[in-house]
């Protein structure tokens, strides 16, 4: 187990990256912790799996060093560092049994024969893999085939990490949940560091304590799932966490007061005043589930126009036309919906600013 | 889906029927029809029965046949199969070097199997080419090196004959397979610290399986069934040495015209391929294959 540095990491697939879209990561400064559950969230082709390649030493980054618990192993390969990595689809030894398979990392690494045995059962026994251990791997179902790849992961106990990429992609809705339950148990049995991949925001926020939102080769916020989702630094973060995303409405500021096409919303003092010294594009952000929907005008209401009502099951989204803007606004299922019109409220302590992307104040 | 109740379909498979029948089935029954009578011309036949068969099945000349058959398909599969593995291994996997590499494997493959018998005789000629001549002047040998002059120089000729147009066959059946296994067993190989040994014996040999099946059996019919290249080289000498079931056959049907025997030879032959295709298959079909729960 180690705390993984990242120092000015960078890395370019092509040979000569000349811009900035040339680099699969631009530069990242990060901390994995030793014994941390993190996540790594983000859209498809945002560099999740290159970082997570550069961190196992698949991939050697074109710039910037790798540290394991302070020792510097950027130019080691995979089987040099001491770490484990589980991939998207199944990779099994077909022609070995489910224990040869588990035991494989450990039988290359000269375990004794004991040991290795020992390990093999406790993390069969942690996956419900016990009744399979003595079948060959070929036959088994999708998921009985990602345990194992899980297994081979987790079978080593003094491994620097264990990094999953998108590893629940093949699985099975309900088996998804079981399995990601599976390895939240094994990681407060092993206190493993355990790095997991993924696009799925539901998958990241129910598994990890830390999340790691990356867009564009670049880690733009770190925190647990309720800073994210609470607090989003970035105009991204608040767009890709939480279901729907973010509002986000283009506004000026004068003095407390922000100004959405012809609407003036009130904002928290310290938030105007933090938006007034930033230049660039401000504009405003709110979630769904905290905006206020009224069926008449109130205090601080803004009117505006309801176009669709969905029903999610245990909540409402509703979408409304608000200055031009789509706003949607997320509540209970039992709650009553307007027809027609309606007044939005928007509580000054969760209304948020973000000048050129990033959150102010 | 509404199912028909007649049988309609099968005048649709009809057409391939009538051309199996022309093309393979009615060749081959007139083979069991002579296998079976004593022709001695034109409307002039005899019933014998299984006398042809009984004649060849102890017939010393086809037993030694067989033999030198065996050892010849037995050490051609030895030699190819695992030389085309080691050749595809060692291909380049990506850039020029890829396309360059299956050009020249596929050369020998394209030239005709008589002009390959040339160009190797040409090449091993004690007077005139530069392998023999070549051999000849080191005078490492107590006998000069001459197909004609030793069973095993003949032999050593034809084997290196068929491995040189043949290897290239196993190894792009091996590369196409190699190529299709996915990079991620690979990197789950380094991260699990497997030797390049234990890479090949547990990730790139069974992803083979379904294309070395192929390449055994391929190779074992068409080894098995040689005839051009002895044939070009010394016509089955010195003595019988090259004489393999092939080249005994034609002798029996078109040297000695005993057409009876030959055809009885034929289908012994025949069966005796499907026989052994038949083992090789199911043997590399269920190798490593899982037994379910003990």
């Amino acid at each position: 187990m180690a705390r993984i540095e990242f120092d000015r990491i960078a890395h370019a697939y092509q040979p000569n990256p000349e811009r900035p879209a040339d680099y699969a990561l631009k530069e990242i400064n990060t901390v994995w912790q030793d014994g941390g559950a993190y996540a790594l969230l983000g859209p498809s082709g945002c560099g999740k799996t290159t970082l997570l390649n550069v961190i196992s030493g698949l991939l050697r980054p074109s710039r910037g060093r790798v540290l394991y618990d302070g020792r510097e192993v950027t130019a080691l390969p995979p089987e040099k560092r001491n770490i484990a990595q589980v991939f998207q689809f199944p990779v099994l030894y077909d022609t070995m049994s489910v224990f040869d398979n588990l035991a494989f990392p450990l039988k290359n690494r000269g375990y004794r024969r004991q040991d290795a045995e020992a390990r093999v059962r406790e993390v069969a026994e942690m996956l419900d893999l016990t009744p399979d251990l003595n079948r060959k791997a070929a036959g088994l179902s999708a998921d009985a085939k990602q345990k194992i790849s899980l297994g081979r992961g987790l079978v080593r106990s003094d491994v620097a990490a264990v990094l999953f990429d998108e590893p629940l992609t093949v699985i099975d809705p309900h088996l998804k949940w079981h399995l990601r339950r599976k390895l939240k148990e094994v990681h407060e049995q092993l206190k493993l560091t355990l790095i997991y991949v993924t696009h799925d925001q539901v998958e990241a926020l129910t598994f990890a304590e830390q999340v790691m939102l990356m867009v564009d080769g670049e880690i733009v916020q770190v925190g647990t799932p309720q800073t994210l989702f609470e607090n989003p630094t970035h105009k991204f973060v608040g767009y890709f966490i939480g279901s729907p995303g973010m509002n986000f409405l283009p506004c000026t500021i004068t003095g407390e007061t922000a100004t959405v096409g012809q609407t003036a919303i009130a904002v928290s003092p310290q938030t105007a005043s933090a938006a007034a010294t930033r230049p660039g594009k401000l504009e405003l952000g709110i979630r769904p589930v905290h905006l206020e929907l009224h069926d008449r005008a109130i205090a601080g209401g803004v009117p505006a126009t309801i176009k669709t009502v969905e029903d999610q099951g245990s909540f409402k989204v509703i979408t409304t036309r608000f200055e031009g803007y789509t706003v949607n606004i997320r509540i209970p299922e039992d709650h009553p919906v307007p027809a027609g019109r309606a007044w939005l409220r928007f509580p000054p302590e969760h209304t948020k600013l973000f000048a050129d992307e990033r959150l102010v104040g | 889906m509404e199912k028909w109740e007649d049988n309609r379909a099968w005048f649709l498979v009809l057409p391939v029927f009538v051309i199996v029948a022309f093309s393979a089935i009615i060749p081959l029954m007139t083979v069991v029809n002579y296998s079976l009578q004593d022709i001695f011309g034109p409307g002039n036949a005899v019933f014998v029965g299984t006398e042809w068969y009984k004649e060849m099945l102890t017939d010393k000349r086809l037993h030694d046949a067989l033999a030198r058959q065996f050892l010849f398909s037995g050490l051609v599969l030895l030699i190819e199969i695992p030389l085309g593995i080691l050749i595809a291994l060692a291909m380049p996997k990506k850039g020029w070097g890829v396309s360059a590499s299956l050009v020249i494997l596929a050369i020998p493959l394209l030239i005709p199997w008589n002009v390959i018998g040339t160009i190797w005789i040409i090449f091993t000629r004690p007077d005139i080419g530069l392998f023999g001549v070549g051999i000849n002047s080191l005078n490492l040998l107590d006998v000069p090196f001459d197909h004609t002059a030793r069973p095993s120089y003949a032999w050593i000729t034809l084997m290196a004959m068929e491995v040189w147009h043949w290897t290239p066959l196993v190894a792009l059946l091996c590369y196409a397979g190699l190529r299709a296994i996915p990079e991620a067993y690979y990197q789950a190989a380094k991260i699990d610290g497997a030797s390049k040994w234990a890479v090949f014996l547990y990730i790139q040999l069974p992803k083979m399986r379904g294309v070395l099946t192929i390449a055994v059996l391929l190779r074992w019919m068409d080894s098995f069934l040689i005839y051009a290249e002895p044939f070009a080289l010394t016509g089955g000498g010195p003595g019988n040495s090259t004489t393999f079931l092939s080249i005994y056959l034609v002798k029996l049907a078109t040297g000695q015209f005993d057409l009876g025997p030959a055809a009885a030879f034929s289908l012994i032959y025949f069966l005796i391929v499907l026989l052994f295709s038949f083992i090789f298959y199911q043997a590399l079909l269920n190798v490593g294959k899982g037994e379910k729960a003990s």
